[in-house]
């Protein structure tokens, strides 16, 4: 018997360990910062555009901008795709396709950033500075927040989507049939009994895109040409808080307070994307009640 | 509806019927940009890689003057991205096991425990890469650990821990009540139960789990940017500093010489043919062990 109370004791200590890391990292960030937090405030510390770590300016609100710039363009671009793709996964795909575009989509979602990253600066970065930015008037290397939107719009789509189908699929055949016996044609079927149902599930899926691309690092650093200016136009390079993070860390210690900004960007990257992570949570949680 | 006039009922079916036909094609549509999209990556990575490859990249390391465009290979990054993903995994693995039984076979589904275990690891799923290599730096720092395989390593395992303890947590739950309630009217404890029926169940699932954590640390770059530093000799101990694949990439691409740029497209290829291989062992195991799974 005591042998069976030390292994529930054993397991319930590793079963502690996310909780305890989720804290640590959070706390250690914290405490990390604490010392520029002390000597300025932080709105001072957010909103200011200056970024000059020989004079001690920590200003964060270009990289806040140009990161919130890239991952708006990603989801605008990834979400009506990611969606409709999951609604013809769901609903229309017979199991052979079912079976090719599975695969697929797990080997798209598999490929690791710096492959991504590549991939942008051999098609899409030329693709925009040579078709794209012509087309609309620009000039532009192809190193922007247009280039940068589309990875990322790649990279996240397979995570949109198989949350999706999951979700889509999820709702009672019942349903829709109740709904198709009443006369409804499939895309009314759809609409008003499969896409009301599974709402909040889509939301979920796209709140979780929508962190990934937030946090994405590799493949963004690679095509966005980390400028680190107000961009004024999809053409215009910039600079990303997770480019800023890996540009920097680990060579800061010289100057003072570099060290303290540079966690406090990882802090801001940590919170955000826990709110994501509380959002979709509770999405999911109230589709769960729901069925 | 109105059934007094036939002739505005079949117009109004009809544009009924065009909208279900025009949403169709429309989703067909985002389909077939997906699946182009995916043959693109695919193809282009392998036609800028293939001319590249050559037998060297992947028998020696990099020579004196590789980064300038003579002879060498990336052998240093290949075996140390492996030893990097098998001690990554195997810390991760010590870890999530237990967690994952614990969740499983000690707790109540509908215990606020394990809603806050299963939370936390939502949470830490989403935390970006380059926030665990901040962190992982962080820990350097305080150990006085120097950039090295085991830093490298820690820190990866703290990235893979969340994507190995949900799937296995996922599979693990999939095993059926009727299972375990059986083990339990023959006496069997719950470590005996969980140890010897769930988890024997569970296994091609784990299997797949696992391969899947060792996919993500293999392609995860920006975790060991800080952590695991980079070397061009073959890293024979845990405190050396150890080259990786997707840093060879990064690295080499950022080159102003065309030789090396093309020797990151073959690193490239050779990255991407790593993961599929996984991928498709993953797949391969996960059949072959179902065979065997009662339903």
């Amino acid at each position: 018997m005591r042998e069976a109370r030390v292994r529930r004791f054993v397991s319930a200590l590793f079963s502690f360990f996310p909780i305890f890391l989720t804290l640590a990292i959070f706390l250690a960030l914290l405490i990390k910062s604490l010392p520029l937090l002390s000597l300025k405030s932080l709105s001072t510390l957010i909103f200011s555009s200056s970024w000059q770590p020989q004079k001690a300016q920590f200003g964060l609100w270009t990289f806040i901008i140009g990161t919130l710039w890239v991952t708006f363009t990603a989801f605008v671009l990834a979400v009506p795709v990611a969606v409709m793709t999951s609604i013809y996964i769901a609903e229309y795909a017979s199991g052979k396709l079912k079976k090719i575009l599975t695969p697929a989509l797990d080997l798209l979602a598999g490929l690791p950033s710096v492959i991504y990253g590549m991939w942008g600066i051999l098609l899409i970065v030329p693709f925009v500075s040579k078709c794209l930015s012509p087309l609309f008037g620009f000039s532009s290397s192809g190193y922007s927040i247009l280039a940068a939107g589309i990875v990322l719009a790649v990279m996240i789509l397979p995570t949109i989507v198989n949350i999706s189908v999951e979700v889509l699929s999820s709702v009672p055949a019942e349903l829709k049939e109740a709904a198709l016996s009443l006369g409804a044609t499939k895309f009314e079927v759809i609409y008003h009994v499969v896409l009301k149902k599974a709402r909040a599930g889509l939301i979920a899926a796209c709140t979780l895109g929508l962190s990934r691309a937030f946090g994405e690092t590799i493949a963004v650093m690679m095509v966005v040409g980390n400028v680190p200016q107000i961009p004024n136009s999809l053409f215009s390079p910039a600079y990303t808080l997770p480019a800023l993070l890996a540009n920097n860390y680990g060579e800061m210690l010289s100057i003072p307070g570099y060290e303290s900004a540079l966690n406090l960007t990882a802090l801001l990257i940590l919170l955000i994307v826990l709110i994501f992570s509380l959002l979709s949570r509770l999405y999911l949680n109230q589709m769960r009640r729901k069925s | 509806m109105n059934y007094n006039r036939p002739e505005k009922n079949k117009a109004n079916i009809r544009q009924r019927k065009i909208a279900d036909s025009a949403f169709r094609l429309v989703s067909l549509f985002s389909v077939f940009l997906v699946t182009i999209l995916v043959a693109l990556i695919i193809v282009s990575i392998f036609l800028k890689s293939f001319p590249a490859l050559n037998f060297s990249m992947i028998t020696r390391t990099p020579g004196a003057d590789y980064y300038l465009g003579k002879e060498g290979g990336i052998l240093n990054a290949i075996v140390g991205s492996l030893e990097l993903i098998f001690g990554a995994t195997l810390i991760a693995l010590i870890i999530s096991l237990p967690t994952v039984i614990f969740l499983n076979s000690y707790l109540k589904r509908t215990s606020a425990l394990a809603e806050a275990i299963r939370f936390s690891l939502d949470v830490l799923w989403g935390i970006p890469s380059i926030v665990y290599g901040a962190f992982g730096f962080l820990l350097m720092l305080t150990f006085h650990l120097r950039a090295s395989l085991l830093a490298g390593m820690i820190t990866v395992a703290l990235v893979e821990l969340p994507i190995l303890s949900r799937a296995m947590d996922e599979t693990v739950r999939l095993v059926p009540a009727e299972l375990k309630e059986a083990a339990y009217s023959l006496g069997a404890s719950r470590w005996q139960t969980a140890t010897r029926v769930t988890l024997r169940q569970a296994f091609p699932g784990l299997i797949t789990a696992i391969l899947i954590a060792l996919g993500r640390g293999l392609g995860d770059a920006a975790s060991v940017l800080f952590t695991a530093g980079y070397t061009d000799r073959i890293t024979t101990s845990l405190f050396q500093p150890v080259a990786t694949l997707p840093l060879a990439i990064f690295f080499q691409l950022n080159s102003p010489f065309p030789e090396v740029q093309q020797r990151a497209y073959a690193s490239a290829a050779i990255l991407t043919l790593l993961i599929l291989i996984i991928s498709l062992i993953a797949r391969f195991l996960s059949r072959r062990f179902s065979r065997h799974k009662i339903q």
